[in-house]
Parts: C-alpha cells; sequence; structure tokens
C-alpha cells in the first residue's frame, strides 16, 4: 500500500486471486484454435509492471493445465500518454519487450486494474505501431468502473464499482511484500493515471 | 500501471539542460534508464513514438555542426515533436542581429523547447534569461556539451555495471574541451575515476581541482584505465602554437595498436570526427574494442530521454 491509503475493504485475498486466475486461463484456453499452432498465433501481452506478472502466470497455466505454449510479451506505454503536457512529474519509462511479431497474431492484453481506459487507448495504439494483430482482447484482474473512453475488457477477474476518490491496489508477489487485492481511499489529488 | 498513481519518481529538479556541473547523480541515472527504454523504439520497424505530440522544439544551430545536429532533429522527430531549423548561415544573424533579438523572435512563434549550439560560453545560460520555454545545451564554446556526456556515459554502462570505482581517462585537448568539461562532472558525479591527459599546452591550470587526475603522459594516463575517450583535436591550435606537429602529438598522445594489446580490457570512445591517424591509429578506430559507433546510436536515445523529461510542463508556459 502507499503510505497515504486508507483501506476501505480487502476485496480479493492471495487465495481469491489464485481461483480467479485459474477461471481466466480457461477463459483465454478457449480463444485458442486447438487446430492451431498456440506458440505462433497467440500472444499474452502484460502491461507493466503487474499486467506482465499476471500474463506469466496465466501462461504457466496454460502450460501445466492445457499443454499449450504461449509467448508473453512486455509492454509499456508510457510513451503513447495522453497527458505528458499536462504532468508535473514525468512517469519512469520501463522496458517494452515483445518477442514475436504482432502481425496476423491473436492478442490478449493483460492487466491488474482497468479504471479510465486511457491506459488501454495508449496499449493498443502501441500495439498498433508494432504491426496489425490479427485480434487484440483484454484481460482485467479487476474493472472498477469509471470509463472515460469506449474501452470494454472481454475477461474480467472482478467487477468492483468504485468512486473517483479510491484507488484499488493489486499486490502480487513477484512485486509486493503481499498479495491480494484491496480498495483504498487515497488523501492525495493523484491524477486518475489508468 | 493502472492504480499506482503516476509511478512518481520525481521529474528532474532542473528545468534545463545548461550543463552536468549542477545535475545530481540521481538525475544523471534518471536520464539514463530512460535512454535506456527509448532504446527500445529505435530497434521498431516503425521508429516513431507519439510521446510528444504538439510540442515544438526549435534548433538553433550558430556553429557548424552535423551529428549533434542529426541526433537532435532525429531524437525530435521519433518522438513526434514539431521541429524548427535555425542554423546561423543564411539567417539574419548574418544581417547582424543579436542572440537575444533572434531567440525572442523564436520564441514570439510560441517554441516550447530550444536547441542551442553556440561558440560562446554561456550561451545556453544567456538564452534562459531572454526566453520563456525549456533550453538544452548542444554545446557552448569550450564550457559544456551535455548531451554529449550523458551518451559516453550510456556507452560506457553497457559495458559496465556501475560507475563507481570505473577509470575513465581522456587525453587530448582538454583547454578548448566542452566534452571533456562535461564527462568530468557527470563521470566525478556518479563515482567514476578521472583521468585527464594532454600536452602541458592544452591542460587548463588548476583543473586537479576539479577533482581529477593530470598527466602528461600517456602510458601513466593507460595504466589500470578501463576506458580511452581520445579529444577530437582541432587543427587550427597548431597554427596557435600549442603543439608542434601532428605527427609529434600522435607520436606523444596517439592511441596505437600496441596500447591496445598492453591493455586487453580497454575501450576506445571519441565523440568523432576523428582526425584518422593523429588522435587515434586507424587500426584502433575500426577495432572490435573501439565503441565509436555505438556512441553515435546512444546519442539518439539520450537526447530522447532529454526531451522527454524536460519538455514543458504545466505553469512553465509563457502563456
Amino acid at each position: 500500500m502507499e503510505p497515504t491509503d486508507h483501506v476501505k475493504a480487502h476485496l480479493m485475498t492471495a487465495a481469491d486471486l489464485q481461483r480467479v486466475l485459474d477461471r481466466m486461463a480457461r477463459q483465454v484456453a478457449e480463444r485458442i484454435d486447438p487446430s492451431a499452432d498456440a506458440a505462433a498465433t497467440f500472444g499474452l501481452v502484460g502491461l507493466q509492471t503487474r499486467g506482465v506478472h499476471l500474463a506469466r502466470r496465466l501462461q504457466q497455466r496454460l502450460r501445466d493445465d492445457d499443454g499449450l505454449t504461449v509467448p508473453v510479451g512486455i509492454l509499456d506505454a508510457t510513451m503513447y500518454r495522453d497527458d505528458v503536457r499536462l504532468r508535473r512529474t514525468r512517469p519512469q519509462v520501463k522496458p517494452t519487450d515483445i518477442p514475436f511479431d504482432v502481425t496476423g497474431r491473436h492478442l490478449v492484453l493483460v492487466d491488474d486494474v482497468l479504471y479510465t481506459g486511457r491506459t488501454s487507448r495508449s496499449a493498443l495504439d502501441a500495439l498498433m505501431d508494432m504491426g496489425r494483430p490479427a485480434s487484440v482482447h483484454m484481460l482485467v484482474m479487476i474493472d472498477r468502473g469509471l470509463r472515460e473512453l469506449p474501452i470494454a475488457p472481454d475477461i474480467v477477474g472482478r467487477e468492483v464499482p468504485t468512486l473517483p476518490g479510491e484507488e484499488v491496489r493489486v499486490r502480487l508477489r513477484e512485486a509486493d511484500a503481499q498479495e491480494g487485492v484491496w480498495l483504498v481511499a487515497t488523501d492525495g489529488t493523484g491524477a486518475r493515471a489508468g | 500501471m493502472p492504480d499506482t498513481p503516476a509511478t512518481a519518481t520525481p521529474a528532474l529538479q532542473h528545468r534545463h539542460l545548461l550543463g552536468l556541473a549542477t545535475y545530481s547523480a540521481d538525475e544523471i541515472r534518471r536520464i539514463l534508464q530512460t535512454a535506456r527504454e527509448f532504446r527500445e523504439v529505435l530497434e521498431r520497424p516503425i521508429k516513431r513514438v507519439p510521446t510528444l505530440r504538439g510540442i515544438t522544439v526549435c534548433n538553433l544551430f550558430f556553429e557548424p555542426s552535423t551529428r549533434t545536429k542529426l541526433s537532435f532533429a532525429l531524437a525530435e522527430k521519433r518522438l513526434s515533436a514539431d521541429v524548427v531549423n535555425f542554423s546561423a548561415s543564411g539567417s539574419s544573424v548574418s544581417k547582424g542581429e543579436t542572440l537575444k533579438d533572434t531567440a525572442q523572435n523564436i520564441e514570439a512563434m510560441k517554441v516550447d523547447l530550444c536547441v542551442i549550439r553556440h561558440n560562446s560560453p554561456g550561451a545556453a545560460h544567456f538564452l534562459t534569461r531572454c526566453i520563456n520555454g525549456v533550453v538544452i545545451n548542444a554545446g557552448d564554446g569550450a564550457h559544456e556539451h551535455p548531451t554529449q556526456a550523458l551518451l559516453d556515459m550510456l556507452t560506457m554502462r553497457d559495458h559496465f555495471d556501475t560507475f563507481e570505482g570505473l577509470n575513465v581517462c581522456i587525453i587530448g585537448d582538454i583547454t578548448h574541451s566542452r566534452v571533456a568539461r562535461s564527462n568530468v562532472f557527470g563521470l566525478k558525479a556518479l563515482g567514476a575515476n578521472v583521468t585527464l591527459c594532454g600536452p602541458s599546452t592544452l591542460l587548463p591550470v588548476e583543473v586537479e581541482r576539479l577533482g581529477v587526475r593530470v598527466t602528461h603522459r600517456l602510458d601513466e594516463a593507460l595504466e589500470g584505465c578501463d576506458v580511452a575517450m581520445a579529444l577530437r583535436l582541432q587543427l587550427e591550435r597548431q597554427s596557435a602554437g600549442l603543439f608542434p606537429s601532428l605527427r609529434e602529438y600522435h607520436e606523444q598522445f596517439g592511441i596505437t595498436r600496441t596500447h591496445l594489446t598492453q591493455h586487453p580490457d580497454l575501450l576506445i570512445m571519441h565523440p568523432g570526427p576523428v582526425n584518422r591517424g593523429v588522435e587515434l591509429a586507424s587500426d584502433v578506430v575500426d577495432h572490435e574494442r573501439s565503441i565509436i559507433l555505438s556512441q553515435v546510436t546512444n546519442g539518439v536515445a539520450v537526447r530522447m530521454a532529454v526531451l522527454y523529461l524536460l519538455a514543458a510542463r504545466p505553469g512553465d508556459d509563457a502563456a
């Protein structure tokens, strides 16, 4: 949690997260054409940073449960944000590494929280600059509503209606000390990022 | 990333990039880190991102320059900024217009950011007092050339995990070199050991006060050295009597294959353009341990990072 957070609700425990990821892995598997070679026609694209960890966990499940080899790409959409002129601070640019050609491939964009839809818009633009995917679907752990753009997820871990002053914190052991999902209120006037 | 507010590492403390003398180690690290990520864009089939869309950059070049000018122009285009170019020749400067008037006219055209190269030390500082936009120094006389030093440091960082304890020697005309000055400030800030080497006529007096080692002997400079950076020798310094002949300079300060054999891990850098057979023997320039061309590639990435981190922020606008 951030220092200014007041926890309002513990939305998901570590066990809840595992269960929901199992279910979402099934939903991803359903979208993979069984007659095609998944490694060559399908790909998961994790958005920095927690989307990357979620994508890796899904990749593991698809390998263990379905025997499917699916590549994972890493995407940072910072360079495509629409608010460079509006912010006092510059968000840190993180690595982008898509180790496959996106053209003609079916992609699933993976992120932890869907909020305004602006990050997803940036991510879609970034993907389109890299080629022409056959399709792009969107998977998010939490859909907290309050969209500012016409963006809709295809696979959702859990829908959580929230208010503008609140934040949803998805914490994963790969990146954080804890694991789970929390609804918090923030003191700060933090700009709406995602 | 969505719900972590702004991934809030603070932006640079400085509004302009005039030199590295006042930049902190954290600020330099932030620029280098950002540049590493921008490098990925340069590997793509479509080498362009929309990051600086709507931001206008003016390149003010009062002095001839090929690679710095090209490198800035490419960096600006790769970030989708709108670019206007101005060079002293063919402009009203040749009609006697002052730097201040030129700058204010350009500012009146609503430019957000100015990149300036000028033969007078302090020209970039002066510009910050004339205009409201952000100023990036692309070389001012013998003062500083910060983006060159940053790209040099990015290139070194690719070969070494840390600057702490790294031994770098800079060889040549230190007195007239803005590249040397910026590198000394940047490298010292990050904890490297810097040795300056050159004929005493081309070494400034009391330069030791910058916390560097000074020697007039190349073999002494290269002892235990990780990176040797040779500077371009301006040939007009010979007519000024600062060194007797190119051949004698090469004999004393030119890096040859023998030096590479004696120091099997030594890397060679040069800010370009190289006088082959003067600062560096021709086969040293083409040697696998010469990393001169990666310096050029890194130049675009570093300038993208600087533009991204400094581009106009809210409240900065004059309007």
